[in-house]
């Protein structure tokens, strides 16, 4: 039906629709394994773009923009932390209330900084990530098949792409082979046993949400130095939102987290190449390619994963009994 | 309830005074946000014209979301501002609810038709102009493929791209002419990363020209176009200082002018509609120091040449709102 060079394409440009969506959904990962619900990973992805965008413009450094966009989120991070660590608040009001206030101060401070209505200056080379050529890329072109996968898929993405891919094993590592991760996963589900043990449950909670932060951050400053040239309103476009229902589907677990953001990438890249798809004599409108990735949410949620069971302690502030 | 009467008395006095203030003209963007390089920013530009030319001020609101339409145009005419003028197709039913409300007060709508004693509705010929950028996306196009990218799927956006795809067929009648929608929904108008890898996409699939139709979601095809080496088509404002060389022209939608003319009429805006074609110079194709290494002589002479007869008549553009579908391109 589609010849392999159109094949090649469409997981090219999986790769770049699924990076973002990977940041996020590991980020909203370490955060929910530890017991602290993310609803606001949007909105730190947002915050992170905005001032990722800003800060690249006006040094001219991708990399000082990337710091930046981390810098951003993890005071987000912080601001949810306080609320529902510290102050045992609601975690999904405090999320919500972080997304609104990521939308409405991204363009208040991007109009009051560079008067472009919200937006940042458009960015020149330099100020964005430039694509990698691997080694050999050039040379294995031209053998069929594979020369074609390592030169066309594997190359030619921004740094932040790989840092994404490699941040996969580093959490499965993190969360399943290390003491800490041990603790965090621990914590999710029975806080008390850790406080018991004499363990701070604060400490690890706070230490999931600013991992949360970083991620975010990495995922917004992909958004707007990698894959687009600047900062525009609302540019993340749900793609947090996304990020969770990956999470859900990957039920709390990194590998498992890569096929579903990966698989969310292939099907709105599916849907771009191919806005109407013709089987015989049926027409598939292109709405119904667009929507795609929602209605496959919902098939899958409703059971072709199985049970996704939340963490146990998910959404709940610790309290130690007294 | 003598308080009540207090307070009835109060706000009574308040609205009067309002009135008896002299009535400064009114502008509310819409979402896609005043400095959107495109629609709203021509808008903005128009009133700022006219600001500068009479020293006279205005008033502005910028909408934030769906819910506000009503309540942002009703408060404004509270304000006692007059006229009002309310952009896009979108505030059609908020302008046939709030008109009546206020008769004493003139509302102007920009891409829509309402029918109402004290509204004037502007419509532009779009499919005009974009026959215009289509003929010469296919004049400057070597693959013989060039690309649309719509912003939100609405029957305006697809007479941009019905027009588009007749001007390049008029040029090259076996040329290929993908189109693509960024969406369904608002978003789709602020979606930068989506635009950019629909323009990938095409430009894989051969096109070496894409128009974008699509407010902010246009700025990363823009970008993407000139990332990959090929040539860009702009919307609305002139978007070619963009991505100077590389943006190969923009199909102008004189907002603007629809906007000065009228805040200079002040509140004796006659209502009715008002059609903003190329004959009456609503819509152009801009041609600066920015492309014009981009236009040769040939490619202008021929699409003026063409321009001339679309404004006398004798090249009717095929208009999609006219019965809902497109024989030039399937979306």
């Amino acid at each position: 039906m589609i010849d392999f060079a159109t094949l090649i394409e469409i997981l090219d440009s999986t790769v770049r629709l699924g990076t973002p969506l990977l940041f996020a959904c590991l980020a909203g990962l370490f955060s929910e394994r530890a017991g602290i619900f993310d609803i606001g990973l949007e909105g730190k992805m947002l915050a992170a773009a905005f001032l990722a965008g800003a800060v690249a413009a006006v040094t001219g450094s991708a990399w000082l923009g990337t710091l930046a966009g981390i810098g951003g989120s993890l005071i987000f991070a912080a601001i949810h932390g306080f609320a529902s660590i510290t102050f045992r608040g609601n975690q999904l009001i405090s999320g919500v209330a972080l997304n609104f206030l990521a939308s409405g101060m991204t363009i208040l401070l991007g109009q009051y900084w560079f008067g472009l209505g919200g937006r940042t200056p458009a960015l020149i080379a330099g100020g964005r990530f430039e694509a990698i050529t691997l080694p050999f890329a050039d040379a294995l072109a031209p053998i069929p098949v594979i020369g074609r996968l390592y030169s066309d898929l594997l190359s030619g993405h921004s740094a932040l792409v790989y840092i994404g891919f490699a941040c996969v094993p580093a959490s499965a590592f993190l969360l399943y082979r290390t003491r800490f991760g041990l603790r965090l996963r621990a914590v999710g589900e029975n806080p008390a046993a850790v406080d018991t043990a004499g363990i701070s449950v604060t400490g690890i909670r706070y230490a999931a949400v600013a991992i949360c932060g970083v991620l975010c951050g990495l995922a917004g400053a992909y958004l707007a130095l990698g894959l687009a040239a600047g900062f525009g309103k609302e540019m993340t476009a749900g793609r947090g939102f996304i990020a969770l229902a990956a999470l859900i589907f990957a039920k709390w677990r990194p590998w498992y987290a890569l096929g579903a953001t990966m698989l969310f990438g292939f099907l709105e890249a599916v849907g771009n190449r191919f806005p109407k798809i013709e089987i015989g004599f049926i027409s598939v409108p292109s709405q119904f390619m667009q929507a795609l990735p929602y209605i496959l949410t919902v098939v899958i949620l409703a059971g072709f994963v199985g049970k996704a069971t939340p963490p146990r302690a998910g959404g709940e502030p610790y309290v130690k009994e007294r | 309830m003598s308080l009540m009467k207090h307070l009835a008395a109060a706000t009574g006095a308040i609205a009067l005074t309002a009135g008896m203030a002299a009535a400064d003209p009114a502008l509310i963007f819409d979402l896609g946000g005043k400095f959107d390089k495109s629609f709203n920013e021509a808008a903005y530009e128009g009133a700022q014209r006219w600001a500068k030319e009479t020293g006279g001020s205005y008033k502005e609101l910028e909408m934030q979301s769906e819910a506000q339409r009503e309540q942002f145009v009703r408060r404004m005419a509270e304000t006692g501002a007059n006229p009002i003028v309310v952009l896009s197709f979108s505030n059609i039913e908020t302008l046939n609810t709030v008109a009546p409300d206020f008769p004493d007060t003139k509302f102007v709508l920009i891409d829509g038709i309402v029918d109402q004693p004290n509204v004037r509705s502007i419509i532009f010929a779009e499919h005009e102009g974009s026959y215009l950028v289509g003929m010469l996306a296919a004049l400057a196009s070597k693959t013989n493929t060039v690309g649309f990218i719509g912003g939100m799927d609405i029957p305006l956006i697809r007479k941009f791209g019905c027009g588009y795809a007749e001007g390049v067929k008029a040029v090259k009648p076996d040329a290929t002419v993908i189109a693509n929608m960024t969406g369904n929904t608002g978003a789709a108008w602020n979606d930068p990363v989506k635009g950019g890898e629909l323009a990938k996409s095409q430009i894989s699939q051969g096109a070496d020209v894409i128009f974008a139709a699509a407010g902010g979601t246009g700025l990363g095809v823009l970008q993407a176009a000139a990332d990959g080496g090929i040539l860009s088509i702009g919307v609305d404002s002139n978007q070619n200082y963009l991505h100077p060389g590389k943006v190969l022209t923009s199909m102008l939608k004189r907002v603007d002018n629809a906007v000065y003319d009228a805040f200079k009429a002040g509140d004796k805006v006659e209502p009715g509609v008002i059609n903003m074609d190329l004959a009456s110079k609503g819509v152009d194709y801009a041609f600066d120091d920015n492309n014009k290494d981009l236009i040769t002589p040939e490619m202008k002479a021929t699409v003026d040449a063409a321009a001339a007869k679309i404004a006398s008549g004798e090249i009717k553009v095929h208009d999609y709102n006219s019965d809902n579908s497109c024989p030039f391109v399937s979306f």
